[in-house]
């Protein structure tokens, strides 16, 4: 390529600094022959141990200057094998296994398991134990979506909505705390129903949970959702659209965000969602703002199914009343001759479930979360499967930061949402 | 495995994908059966995967849009290893399962990600748990498990659970491998080579010199 002169006209007004605009009459900018500065791509990597990956995850990056043009993700840091794990422990015994995976929202976890183990043994829950699952089901999705705020607004540069969020996360803490007996690895559920009833004034606890969230909410969109800054590092960014989404296998507030109404509870209902009256937002750019938006209202929806559900909780059982799943009764136990023997048998053998499988599905805080269960008729699964949302969602995170800003490579990763300890399992 | 069973399973409400799919598929579909009361499940000709899934995708009847899952199963004692793949129809709300079952002795399959851009890395975490290999994945590798990984494939009924490997072996293992080992030759045919910073350690052990300071 023939050299070429450029004149350059460099005049100074006070107002506008230096103008270095070519000269009249000569190229313009894009008729400029390409700088070779012979430079090459750099390789750099980011994590595992890293802030702004959300645990251990691990990208390596080829930047074009500031430009990615390759992302490769390096997952499994913390993989624990637990579908193995469940090979070898009986149906009950993996409930403590599925709370750490999402230490986000375990009660999530521990209810879906045992949802799908129900659906495989054909066991019916009493109508009390479904109303106490939603309960923990929304109270853990609004638990996950607020570190999810938190983390995203650190990500994007502001720290205060994370004291807001963890301010109102501790709530919750506390209610897992006094229901469960732990804050984080709740291992709440049975097969057939909880570990126990809910205790005297818990739903009070989060009744007033669900009535002062909101509250904090609006304060926490006031510092994020009209913010110049907020707006400027989201909006554009990390964009999928529609029908890439679907192929890619996004799921939940990230599928969402891209105008695709799939939501578990509306499109496949369990435990009577289709009762209740909720709103699924949808957003219609698929960039990183449209996801922040939809996991804000989501929170609000759910404190609005939190209230109905409070609302119509039955009085009754919380166990199925069925020997072959659920322990008799303490006092059963030493008077009767048959319940002993349930008892033995269940705590020896661990629940027995007919030859069969079951994948059942349902809208965890993080996408379609599914549990795929295999049984030959023991008291140990053949298989187990987890269909884990943060991984599928994290696959497609090539797709959306080529092409984009390394700045924004934090943001996009921050949008999806993602737990590492799911996604390595 | 591969009996013929041409009638629908009784007693249950039909599934309104199966008896179109077997109209188009014929022979190659093999079995269909229900599941826990309404999961549809359907046993298909491995040759036939991607054409059957391209078909159950693309047909405006069915529209089979969003791959949930796909996963194996092995049952243990030489049995075929079953991959699983889960659809779903957002426009119609129909579940279906499909199964294609593997001799132990073949293991492979094509690979649905010319359809699917979510079966990479579930077809990969398939290679690795049960050594499934899949023809024409793009990135066929460990995804799990590290690339250096030689105990075979973990969720395998005949791997045990604490690894063929010692335990002492297995540290040894984890320990010696190189900073190399990181990064994948993806990683390094374009981008150029990452700055290793090597750490040596003396075969004395620390010197005299340094301990009298």
């Amino acid at each position: 390529m023939t050299k070429k002169t450029i004149e350059y006209e460099v005049s100074r007004t006070p107002e506008l600094g230096m103008d270095f605009r070519p000269t009249e009459g000569v190229l313009s900018a894009a008729e400029l022959p390409e700088p070779d500065f012979g430079s090459e791509n750099m390789l750099i990597n980011i994590g595992p141990q890293h802030p702004a990956t959300h645990g251990v995850l691990r990208l390596v990056l080829e930047l074009d200057g500031e430009t990615v043009v390759r992302c490769v993700p390096h997952i499994g840091y913390l993989h624990s094998s637990f579908e193995k794990l469940g090979e070898y422990r009986d149906w009950n015994q993996i409930v403590p296994l599925t709370d750490r995976m999402d230490y986000l929202a375990p009660l999530i976890y521990n209810c879906v398991y045992v949802m799908a183990v129900e659906k495989m043994m054909g066991v019916t829950v009493t109508e009390r134990c479904k109303v106490v699952r939603v309960i923990c089901m929304e109270l853990d999705r609004v638990f996950s979506h607020l570190l999810w705020l938190g983390t995203w607004a650190i990500d994007v540069g502001a720290f205060t909505p994370f004291l807001y969020a963890f301010q109102e996360r501790e709530r919750v803490y506390r209610l897992h705390d006094a229901f469960t007996g732990a804050r984080i690895t709740t291992s709440a559920t049975r097969v057939g129903g909880m570990m126990a009833d809910i205790p005297d004034g818990w739903a009070e606890g989060v009744r007033q949970f669900a009535d002062t969230l909101p509250n904090t909410l609006d304060e926490v969109e006031t510092l994020l959702s009209t913010n110049g800054i907020h707006l400027g590092r989201t909006q554009g960014v990390g964009v999928i659209s529609g029908e890439d989404a679907i192929n890619s296998g996004l799921s939940g507030p990230n599928l969402r965000a891209s105008g695709v109404p799939y939501d578990l509870r509306k499109d496949r209902p369990y435990y009577d969602y289709e009762t209740y009256d909720f709103e699924v937002p949808i957003g219609e750019h698929g960039d990183c703002y449209d996801r922040y938006l939809v996991r804000m209202e989501e929170m609000r929806q759910s404190c609005s199914l939190l209230h109905q559900a409070l609302d119509r909780l039955p009085d009754g059982p919380i166990n199925v009343d069925d020997p072959r799943v659920v322990l008799p009764s303490k006092t059963d136990c030493m008077n009767d001759m048959e319940s002993m023997i349930h008892h033995f048998k269940l705590v020896m053998e661990g629940v027995k479930a007919p030859e069969g499988e079951s994948y059942f599905a349902v809208e965890g805080s993080k996408g379609e979360l599914g549990m795929y269960v295999v049984s030959d008729g023991g008291s140990k699964p053949v298989r187990w499967r987890v269909r884990p949302p943060s991984f599928v969602n994290l696959s497609a995170i090539s797709k959306l930061v080529e092409g984009g800003l390394l700045a924004d490579v934090i943001v996009v990763n921050a949008s999806l949402d993602i737990v590492l300890g799911e996604i390595d399992r | 495995m591969t009996e013929l069973v041409q009638s629908e399973p009784e007693g249950v409400g039909a599934h309104p994908t199966v008896p179109a799919l077997r109209e188009a598929f014929g022979d190659s579909i093999l079995r269909h059966e229900v599941v826990a009361g309404d999961e549809h499940v359907v046993f298909v000709e491995p040759l036939r995967i991607v054409e059957i899934l391209r078909w159950l995708k693309e047909t405006p009847a069915h529209l089979y849009d969003f791959l949930s899952d796909v996963t194996a199963v092995d049952y243990g004692g030489g049995r075929p290893i079953q991959v699983v793949y889960q659809l779903y129809s957002i426009q119609h709300r129909w579940a279906l399962r499909i199964k294609a079952e593997l001799p132990i002795s073949e293991l492979e399959i094509d690979s649905v990600v010319p359809l699917w851009d979510a079966a990479n890395w579930l077809e990969r975490e398939v290679f690795d748990m049960f050594g499934v290999t899949f023809r024409g994945h793009p990135d066929l590798r460990r995804i799990l498990m590290p690339e250096t990984y030689a105990e075979g494939h973990p969720l395998r009924k005949d791997f045990p659970l604490r690894g063929r490997f010692t335990r002492a072996e297995q540290t040894r293992r984890a320990l010696s491998r190189e900073p190399k080992d990181y990064y994948i030759p993806a990683d390094l045919e374009a981008g150029g080579e990452p700055q290793l910073v090597r750490w040596q350690e003396t075969p004395e052990g620390p010197s005299e010199e340094s301990n009298d300071r």
